[in-house]
């Protein structure tokens, strides 16, 4: 099943995004347009503005100028795009006494009947057991877990995953990436970002590099070794940063 | 209908966290005890409700303000990632801020009155002194969440949240009456009896107490602003003036907390 259709606008564009907290300017002019079937990890040094650029897509950081289209649709003009978007966060935080499957009711309320294949996902991650109890007594990576399900819950075509693995054991994490790999393979739009250089090995089609606010590279993987000419991914993404400080 | 939908279905959830909150048992027993505990001492319901006066005008307020920014803080990230749901900010707001003031102000009635059931109930007079406890302790309730909501909004560091939101208790419950009075002192020769009643207007305490006072005909403890203010406007035209004012200040810290939140980046 195929989650766009040729022709259909793309997932999201991102286009001259500029914001500046007080004197700092975090985008200085961001131009970026993430396409189906595809994912997409951004990465760069800590202040580089990742995730004032995930925030303005989900609406929580209003950028100065510049605009934001999801599906072809500007997001100042409403929050009903958000309806195509699982946001999985890197601290996931629920009300201490309510359980994952209040939430999950609570959701269905918000947008409506959830899709049935998160059901694989509950499977995968071995979350049964957990969605009955309170988030008060669950650790940090089974909340992280249900963080997941939730992102997934709606089958949304656009996926935003900040550190989507930090915290989960080496299991749930394979599962969590294969749900990841099998959602880009029905046509997915994956946006991510993680330290983890592993998860961005196995699962970025696109590196999107940003420094000072500027995006310094955009490619494939294959891309960012030749460019730089180091083999390992780790090497690869220090010699860019290294070059631009230079 | 979407929008109230919305609200609605925030809230009730909200509302099922509270119901299972240790927080919020521990804030209904401790205001249980206060009134069974007055009322076991004095013995009488008439004796325990002029008592309640000073829980009302000094407990109330720190515990909303300091139970609501320590809540607001704790639900930070959860309300980052309500706000990437598909629902109006105004709406979450709604939703969360009642769920957050409801709650709390049924514990508060229910631990303040429950013991008077429990002791044999009250005649017309001391019911209608109950109410008006009850009433304008839910309405500091109102205003010291809606202050701690501000605060926690516009300030990410909690430290300094909860120290801002002591410093507004202090200055508000503590310090105000203190300072007007110094004020009227060191301008003793110039007419400063307006502008007194206006600093009066600006303190939800102290129009809370002149209601309270003038309900229960209790002139000698109005304090300075407070019986400059009866003065001044005599008891029934000041009773309106001052419910007006404390209307407004119901209103406005939860507006401004709301104005806030739907251009605040997160």
């Amino acid at each position: 099943m195929h989650l766009f259709h040729p022709g259909s606008p793309q997932p999201v564009t991102v286009t001259d995004l500029h914001k500046s907290f007080g004197d700092l300017t975090v985008l200085a002019g961001i131009d970026l347009t993430l396409h189906p079937q595809q994912t997409t990890a951004i990465v760069g040094p800590n202040g580089a503005g990742k995730t004032t650029l995930i925030k303005s897509i989900l609406g929580l950081v209003r950028p100065d100028s510049g605009s934001i289209r999801v599906l072809g649709t500007d997001i100042r003009s409403g929050v009903d795009y958000r309806e195509h978007i699982g946001y999985m966060p890197q601290h996931p935080h629920f009300p201490e006494n309510l359980t994952g499957h209040q939430m999950m009711a609570m959701l269905r309320k918000l947008h409506g009947p959830a899709h049935d294949s998160h059901t694989a996902l509950l499977r995968s991650l071995r979350l049964d057991g957990e969605l009955d109890k309170p988030f008060r007594v669950l650790s940090g990576g089974t909340r992280q877990k249900i963080a997941a399900v939730l992102a997934f819950l709606f089958h949304p075509p656009i996926l935003i995953l900040d550190e989507p693995t930090a915290g989960l054991d080496p299991v749930s994490s394979a599962a969590l990436k294969d749900h990841v790999r099998h959602r880009r393979d029905e046509g997915a739009c994956t946006v991510l970002t993680s330290h983890v250089l592993a998860d961005l090995e196995e699962l970025a089609d696109r590196i999107v590099f940003l420094l000072d606010g500027r995006i310094r590279f955009d490619g494939q993987l294959d891309d960012l070794r030749t460019a730089t000419g180091q083999e390992r991914l780790e090497r690869a993404i220090a010699s860019l940063i290294e070059g631009e400080a230079a | 209908m979407k929008s109230f939908s919305a609200i609605r279905h925030i809230f009730g959830f909200q509302l099922q966290d509270a119901l299972r909150s240790r927080w919020l048992t521990l804030h209904t027993l401790v205001y249980l005890c206060i009134s069974e505990g007055l009322l076991l001492s004095t013995g009488f319901a008439d004796k325990t409700l002029v008592s309640l006066i000073n829980v009302v005008l000094f407990l109330v307020p720190l515990i909303a303000l300091v139970f609501g920014v320590i809540h607001q803080y704790n639900n930070r990230d959860y309300t980052v990632w309500m706000l990437t749901q598909p629902v109006e900010r105004r709406h979450l707001f709604s939703g969360l801020f009642l769920g957050l003031t409801v709650p709390m102000m049924a514990s508060f009635g229910l631990g303040l009155g429950l013991p008077f059931l429990w002791h044999g109930g009250l005649a017309g007079g001391q019911m209608l002194r109950l109410a008006t406890l009850v009433g304008l302790g839910s309405v500091l309730i109102l205003v010291g969440t809606g202050v701690a909501t501000i605060l926690s909004i516009r300030f990410s560091d909690r430290v300094k949240g909860i120290g801002l939101v002591l410093i507004f208790w202090m200055g508000f419950a503590l310090l105000f009456d203190g300072l007007v009075l110094l004020g009227v002192s060191a301008f003793a020769q110039w007419p400063v009896e307006k502008a007194l009643l206006g600093a009066m207007l600006l303190n939800p305490i102290d129009l809370a107490r002149l209601i309270l006072l003038q309900t229960f005909d209790a002139a000698a403890m109005l304090g300075y602003t407070g019986a400059v203010f009866t003065r001044f406007f005599g008891s029934a035209m000041g009773l309106i003036l001052a419910t007006g004012a404390l209307v407004l200040w119901a209103v406005t810290p939860t507006w401004s907390a709301l104005r806030l939140f739907n251009r605040q980046d997160f």
